[in-house]
């Protein structure tokens, strides 16, 4: 039979291999050591004592990715974590750093997608390539649970595999030459994606920012809203709300300024919502809840802490009919032609499990969960108010933001592990506003969450 | 029902209908004058980027399903045979998706339940996975891939990057490559190496007269050089894409061929992505991977995915190999860069579909899933019987699920729409992979055998 002929070449003798266990080594004797890890750490340059008979292309670095200044934050911290681990094999570890999901996902959503991969098994069921944009019942389900009565339909959806992917996707569609703001502290994606992209000019490490970004500085005193008054005119403005990682949210007033200030300035919001679930206030959930939105903002989001998707890979991106570029383009046809070039839709399976969190058991579901985290996110500001830091956050969304006056953020943030066991994140990790303070995030199994707290009141008495 | 109402001249992306999932109208004129302005409103102050300027029309094969959808409505009662997008038919073996389906499942437990992998491809396991494996037996996707696909090829886990496709690992290499590389690619060849290339910022001006980008290196492939470029004629370039075996020709490259684009590549400092994706194809002795050429870990990083082994099209599934020894030109290690890219423009291919991989490369799904192949297979082969018996010089077929049809002097949009609008079967332009593929027609093997025996009876008739 033609079989062998067929069969990628290792496989016909490799059964046997693949089930034997193999000789990885001692390094894998302790699951406190994760190799992967240490790849994004080494610093970006090259060493200049190479082996004579090392062979090299021709082909020049990417002058951009030389311009990052270290590995992307969450890996930095996760080495870290393994580092201490090594250390204090006996400790244990509790993981408030990485905002990585730790609860179950409901039965609901999880059955709907494991009856979708059975029926990739059958005739009827089989399905191939997706729209790039995703199932059209996914996007009608997005848009009539988050943007109803805000006039944004179905086509206006483009369902992804996450919004940190999304937010690469937005860059390319903008290119090298547009200008771009951030808030300061915010999510690093943001920024290393444009670094990448080749928007920004060189680190300056006496300020801790790249050229050619603006910062928005968020910070206690301004309320974590941006003195607008102050800030530059970009092309694009970055802007999370509830926000990662100071936890704030803008409220109705805040973002009717902002989106005016776009306005004035022909700018575009990428609007970050992907905690507006966490919302406890009466703020806007969506950028759209602001007349006038539509034309200067588009919006992203994700599953990923609403349903515990961090690993399922699930988001979403809105774009406007109504967003144009200078010369009339519309913004959505470009981000269409990414979507259909760069990308190839997200996981089938995926999206069937996307549809399910937005049925109305569902959307119950994802309620209790979300509601778990927030009792987390209780748990740890009173804790640290109780012991006397300035606490912010934690009430619309799943990060507690703490002070710590006068002090480096990594060096608290060692501290905190070196006597706690405790991974948190450093503020700086951020952006400069963000140092002298310490992001704790609420996602954790409940008795982790109370423990830890235990130890921060022991620590800091 | 996809077409922009009339009074917008600006079409949006539809919402797809569940028959014709791929719809997007992008003929529609770019440019607006003072007065659509005026109508339209606000419009902010941010340029268009120039590089999305430079992309001629939509990206193929979604043009291809406008065509097929601008059919149906024209012919609602015609029974459409698809062989233009290459999309998979059969149904996943059951052995695979049931690994999913447990996946699934196991992510509403306690033990079960895991969240962000690495990007990289999952390493961390869930306390589950621990106790139902011994540790040092468990292997992750990477090492499975390290271990099962590139055995005894010197590739190690740790060069090996889980991604959600090839496709998107393609513009994953080109933001990590950047705007100021040159590239060759194979003419004709898979569109996305060009079209990301040209969205990057690397290919210049688009060249009305030869239907090429100026500082794009187009390699001419075609029967009289057994579509294997001639190197000794092909300028040097920083990059090139290679495909094998070839979409659309079909052809796998042999490998003394492939000893040569090594040493070609050595020679001018290049790096080569080559791109594997249909390397479950190949039927004779032809390489299945770059890195079975001795020294092509200095030169090459190499691309693959599920989709066309494992039916995984939809589910999103793929790999890139970046060999610790490649280095650029400082000597700075690319698979750093690369690592850095996955890292923070990436969150890691989906849990469940990593889980599926696994399965896919076990003895059983791989078995399972070479019925599969063997019947597209035979698919093919109906294919180019049909076209060889009307005295049409057929290539391709053998080691990959595409025939490439010659169709000396005319155009291939002209055939292409012949072949649809007389016998209703949609195939793809040869030109839509570049100006080498003008005068062929790509046919996919990708359906049922029913419609493989019908296509080949309307062909037969249609062109005798």
């Amino acid at each position: 039979m033609a079989l062998q002929n067929h069969l990628p070449a290792a496989i016909s003798s490799s059964s046997s291999a693949f089930l034997a266990p193999s000789n990885l080594g001692s390094s894998r004797a302790s699951n406190a050591s994760i190799p992967a890890k240490k790849i994004g750490v080494i610093r970006c340059v090259a060493a200049p004592h190479e082996e004579k008979t090392t062979y090299k292309t021709k082909v020049l670095r990417n002058a951009n990715m030389a311009k990052l200044q270290a590995g992307y934050l969450f890996p930095e911290i996760a080495r870290r974590r393994a580092a201490h681990m090594l250390k204090y094999p006996d400790a244990q570890v509790i993981s408030l750093g990485i905002g990585d999901t730790t609860e179950p996902i409901p039965d609901v959503i999880t059955s709907a997608m494991a009856k979708r991969s059975y029926a990739l098994s059958t005739l009827e069921g089989y399905s191939g390539y997706g729209a790039e944009q995703g199932e059209k019942p996914l996007r009608a389900a997005i848009a009539s649970t988050f943007y109803r009565d805000l006039g944004i339909g179905e086509e206006d959806i483009f369902v992804s595999d996450g919004a940190k992917c999304d937010i690469s996707r937005l860059q390319v569609v903008f290119g090298s030459d547009v200008t771009m703001a951030v808030q300061d502290p915010s999510y690093p994606a943001y920024v290393d994606s444009s670094v990448i992209m080749g928007q920004t000019g060189q680190f300056q490490q006496d300020i801790e920012k790249y050229g050619k970004i603006e910062y928005m500085k968020c910070t206690p005193e301004n309320g974590f809203f941006p003195n607008l008054s102050t800030v530059a005119r970009t092309d694009i403005i970055f802007f999370c709300s509830p926000n990662n990682p100071t936890g704030s949210a803008a409220t109705r007033e805040q973002l009717t300024r902002l989106v005016k200030f776009a306005k004035d300035n022909g700018s575009i919001i990428i609007y970050d919502s992907a905690y507006a679930m966490y919302m406890s206030d009466d703020n806007p959930q969506s950028i759209f809840e602001i007349p006038g939105a539509k034309e200067v903002a588009l919006e992203t989001s994700s599953f990923s802490k609403y349903a515990g998707f961090t690993g399922v890979r699930l988001g979403w991106t809105v774009v406007p009919k109504e967003l144009l570029f200078s010369d009339g383009f519309p913004v959505a046809r470009d981000f269409n032609r990414i979507v259909c070039t760069c990308f190839n839709g997200a996981s089938n399976i995926a999206q069937a499990g996307g549809l399910a969190c937005l049925s109305p058991e569902g959307l119950s579901a994802m309620r209790e969960v979300i509601g778990f985290y927030k009792e987390n996110s209780e748990i740890i500001m009173d804790t640290f108010s109780s012991l006397g830091f300035k606490v912010y956050g934690g009430k619309n969304a799943p990060y507690v933001w703490v002070h710590f006056p006068g002090r480096s953020s990594w060096d608290v943030f060692g501290e905190i592990l070196e006597k706690t066991h405790v991974v948190t994140t450093p503020g700086s990790g951020f952006g400069p506003a963000g140092d002298g303070f310490i992001r704790v995030s609420a996602f954790g199994h409940r008795n982790n969450i109370l423990e830890a707290c235990k130890r921060f009141k022991q620590l800091y008495k | 029902m996809y077409l922009c109402p009339p009074s917008s001249r600006y079409c949006m992306p539809h919402a797809a209908s569940s028959r014709h999932p791929k719809l997007y109208l992008s003929r529609v004129i770019c440019n607006a004058t003072s007065e659509d302005k005026a109508r339209l409103g606000h419009c902010t102050k941010v340029p268009r980027n120039v590089n999305m300027e430079s992309l001629k029309n939509g990206y193929l094969f979604p043009e291809i399903s406008i065509r097929e959808a601008e059919h149906i409505e024209k012919y609602p009662h015609a029974k459409l045979i698809k062989l233009g997008i290459g999309d998979t038919t059969r149904p996943i073996p059951h052995v695979i998706t049931s690994a999913m389906a447990q996946k699934a499942l196991a992510l509403s437990t306690d033990i079960g339940y895991t969240g962000y992998g690495d990007e990289q491809g999952n390493k961390l396991l869930s306390a589950l996975e621990l106790l139902r494996f011994d540790l040092a037996s468990v292997k992750d996707l990477r090492e499975v891939i390290a271990n099962v696909v590139y055995k005894d090829k010197g590739v190690k886990w740790d060069e090996v990057f889980i991604s959600d496709g090839a496709q998107c690992d393609i513009s994953r290499l080109q933001l990590l490559l950047g705007s100021e590389v040159t590239i060759a690619v194979q003419d004709p060849t898979f569109p996305a190496y060009v079209d990301s290339s040209i969205i990057v910022g690397q290919a210049g001006k688009f060249q009305e007269e030869t239907g090429k980008y100026q500082n794009i290196v187009y390699m001419r492939s075609c029967p009289e050089n057994d579509f294997f470029p001639d190197l000794t004629t092909t300028p040097q370039t920083d990059v090139i894409f290679f495909c094998s075996p070839n979409n659309p020709t079909g052809t796998a490259a042999s490998r003394p061929q492939l000893e040569r684009l090594v040493e070609f590549a050595k020679a001018n400092g290049s790096i080569i992505v080559h791109d594997s994706a249909y390397s479950s194809y190949i039927s004779d002795e032809s390489p299945r991977s770059i890195f079975e050429i001795p020294g092509a870990n200095e030169v090459a990083i190499e691309i693959s995915s599920f989709s066309k082994f494992a039916g995984f099209t939809g589910v999103r599934l793929g790999w890139t190999v970046v060999p610790k020894e490649l280095k650029y030109s400082n000597g700075f290690p690319v698979m750093k860069d690369f690592n850095r890219i996955v890292c923070t423009c990436f969150n890691g291919a989906s849990s469940i579909a990593q889980a599926g991989g696994l399965a896919c490369l076990s003895a059983d799904g791989c078995q399972a899933l070479c019925r599969s192949i063997d019947y597209y297979h035979e698919n093919v082969d109906i294919i180019v019987d049909a076209f060889t018996s009307l005295g049409l010089k057929v290539y391709g077929g053998k080691n990959a699920p595409y025939a490439w049809v010659h169709f000396p002097g005319r155009s291939s949009w002209e055939v292409f729409d012949e072949i649809l609008e007389r016998a209703h079967v949609v195939t793809v332009p040869g030109a839509g992979f570049g100006p080498g593929g003008e005068g062929y027609i790509r046919v996919s093997a990708f359906g049922r055998r029913e419609s493989m025996l019908e296509a080949s009876r309307r062909l037969k008739s249609l062109l005798k």
